[in-house]
């Protein structure tokens, strides 16, 4: 058995790790392999990141492109959890729901958020709708397949107790299938919360005021290879806060929730 | 008036090498506010017959009727115990016991007053606020029990429920099912592979064969019980009386008989 590192220790290992790849990143930039314009420094992006939040970049600071992105985040996410944790559920209980849908969704659901793209923009426009299908269709696969699983997974007998006693499929439903998925669901919410993040380029690419990936396709298209990687960063350490969250809520709600 | 009625009753489950024959053609009247245990070795189809009382599986052939009308599914009039408790593991001890008088509607101070009478019948007093991991298995199960008893079910059904208890709760519990059938009377089908439990608990004790589940013998044991006032006695001592070794012993006989039986038929056709 490995044993198990120490709080400190594991921390000295990641600083360990960080430091080591902006230590090959400066000597690669540095080396002058390859132009200054093509892998900017770590120094030339901390110096451009500090412009950025002071002064406007294709109409905003960092700070307000951000926070745009966090916004249609949000609403891309809690729509798609809104839709798929329900019907998953559904799935789960209703044998002619699942016979019907589960086949579609199947085909569907490796369908890139990015492929997405053109049509979103189609059918919903550039502006709030389009950036949030594109948000939509990446987080919304998991709160399917996870309310599903866990539908399925509640033990076949407690149903059948709560039914023995009285209650109808609403009730089975509240008060059995809900609790009994729950922590499949939150695991769900949790890689769709990832997902949801991770297709938030792809939304941006099409929007034309704000957001982070806004803020990268403007600076791509200056030339300004500093600037998209601020956006990379920016991107990569919200989505790094918002599992580090969730981790820290599914784990709350397991040790709460674990019957044995 | 509920019993329970079984007429030609056959059952086929389907499973990869074709249909298997669980149940064979069988006819069981089971008088209102009877106790009848079945009894009989795995596989008989003895939870199969409690599970279609209970409108969780249907017959292939024949119907099953509680208090003369066809089962169509699952209702609270035939509440049941399970082997392996099937309480709810987010409810507190007091909310899985109240769950069906708040499905049948039962308003909340009404519910708290009947739940509580529970309780105390069930000895759960002090454990109200629990949650069923944090207590044993027989104070699991007696929460089932109060969680089926509270509805005052016209049929109770219970499918092995002692099965997954210990030696000295299992006795415990079966003197205290005695006590409340005694002060409750209800239609009870009360599953068993246990032969010593079956004599204890039952006025009519169903004795099924191996597969395919027929009834080999109904033996009465209401009568000897009522005229030798065996719910007064401690359960050791009812076990050590002259007619409770014979009806034991008459039942060991049936189902080692059969086996013997079964085993002698196969014999020849193995040969052959």
């Amino acid at each position: 058995m490995t044993r198990r590192p120490g709080i400190a220790e594991t921390a000295a290992l990641t600083a360990a790790g960080f430091a080591f790849f902006f230590a090959v990143w400066w000597g690669v930039a540095a080396s002058g392999w390859l132009p200054r314009a093509v892998l900017p420094t770590p120094s030339d992006v901390a110096t451009t990141f500090m412009a950025l939040i002071r002064d406007p970049f294709a109409g905003y600071t960092f700070q307000q492109h951000l926070a745009a992105s966090i916004g249609r985040y949000l609403m891309g996410f809690a729509l798609a959890a809104a839709i798929g944790v329900p019907l998953g559920l559904l799935m789960g209980w209703f044998r002619i729901l699942d016979d019907v849908v589960s086949p579609l969704f199947e085909a569907v659901r490796f369908i890139a958020p990015l492929a997405w793209v053109p049509f979103a923009a189609l059918w919903f426009g550039t502006g709030i709708g389009g950036p949030i299908m594109i948000i939509f269709s990446g987080a919304f696969p998991p709160c399917v397949v996870s309310a599903y699983r866990g539908a399925k997974l509640v033990d076949q007998r407690l149903i059948e107790a709560a039914q023995t006693h009285g209650a109808g499929s609403l009730r089975v439903i509240a008060e059995v299938l809900v609790p009994g998925s729950l922590p499949s669901i939150i695991s769900g919410l949790r890689v769709s919360a990832g997902l949801g993040w991770q297709s938030l380029v792809g939304a941006e690419l099409i929007v034309v005021s704000a957001g982070v990936g806004y803020l990268m396709v403007q600076g791509q298209s200056n030339l300004a290879t500093a600037i998209v990687m601020c956006g990379m960063i920016g991107i990569g350490a919200v989505g790094f806060a918002i599992d580090v969250a969730l981790r820290f809520v599914e784990r709350r709600i397991k040790a709460q929730w674990s019957p044995a | 008036m509920s019993g329970i009625s079984f007429k030609g009753v056959t059952k086929r489950f389907g499973g990869r090498d074709g249909e298997v024959l669980a149940i064979d053609r069988v006819d069981l009247e089971i008088a209102d506010k009877e106790f009848v245990a079945i009894c009989g070795p795995s596989g008989c189809g003895k939870t199969t017959l409690m599970r279609m009382a209970a409108g969780l599986d249907f017959p292939s052939e024949g119907t099953v009727a509680v208090g003369g009308k066809a089962v169509r599914g699952p209702g609270p009039d035939r509440a049941v115990v399970f082997q392996q408790f099937a309480l709810l593991p987010w409810k507190t001890v007091k909310e899985n016991i109240g769950f069906g008088l708040k499905c049948r509607g039962v308003p909340a101070a009404e519910r708290e007053r009947e739940v509580m009478r529970y309780v105390e019948l069930m000895g759960l007093t002090g454990h109200e606020n629990a949650y069923p991991h944090q207590l044993s298995g027989g104070m699991q199960q007696r929460v089932a029990i109060a969680r089926s008893s509270v509805l005052q079910p016209d049929v109770l059904l219970m499918d092995e429920p002692f099965g997954a208890l210990d030696a000295q709760t299992r006795v415990v519990m079966q003197e205290e099912l005695i006590h409340l059938a005694r002060r409750n009377p209800r239609t009870v089908l009360f599953i068993t592979h246990s032969v010593e439990e079956a004599v204890y608990l039952a006025d009519r004790v169903v004795v099924m064969s191996r597969r395919p589940g027929r009834i080999q013998e109904t033996i009465d044991i209401g009568a000897t019980r009522r005229a030798e006032n065996w719910e007064a006695q401690a359960i050791e001592d009812v076990m050590d009386r002259d007619s409770f070794i014979h009806f034991r012993t008459r039942i060991w006989k049936l189902l080692r008989h059969r086996d013997e039986a079964a085993a002698a038929a196969q014999r020849p056709a193995r040969r052959a």
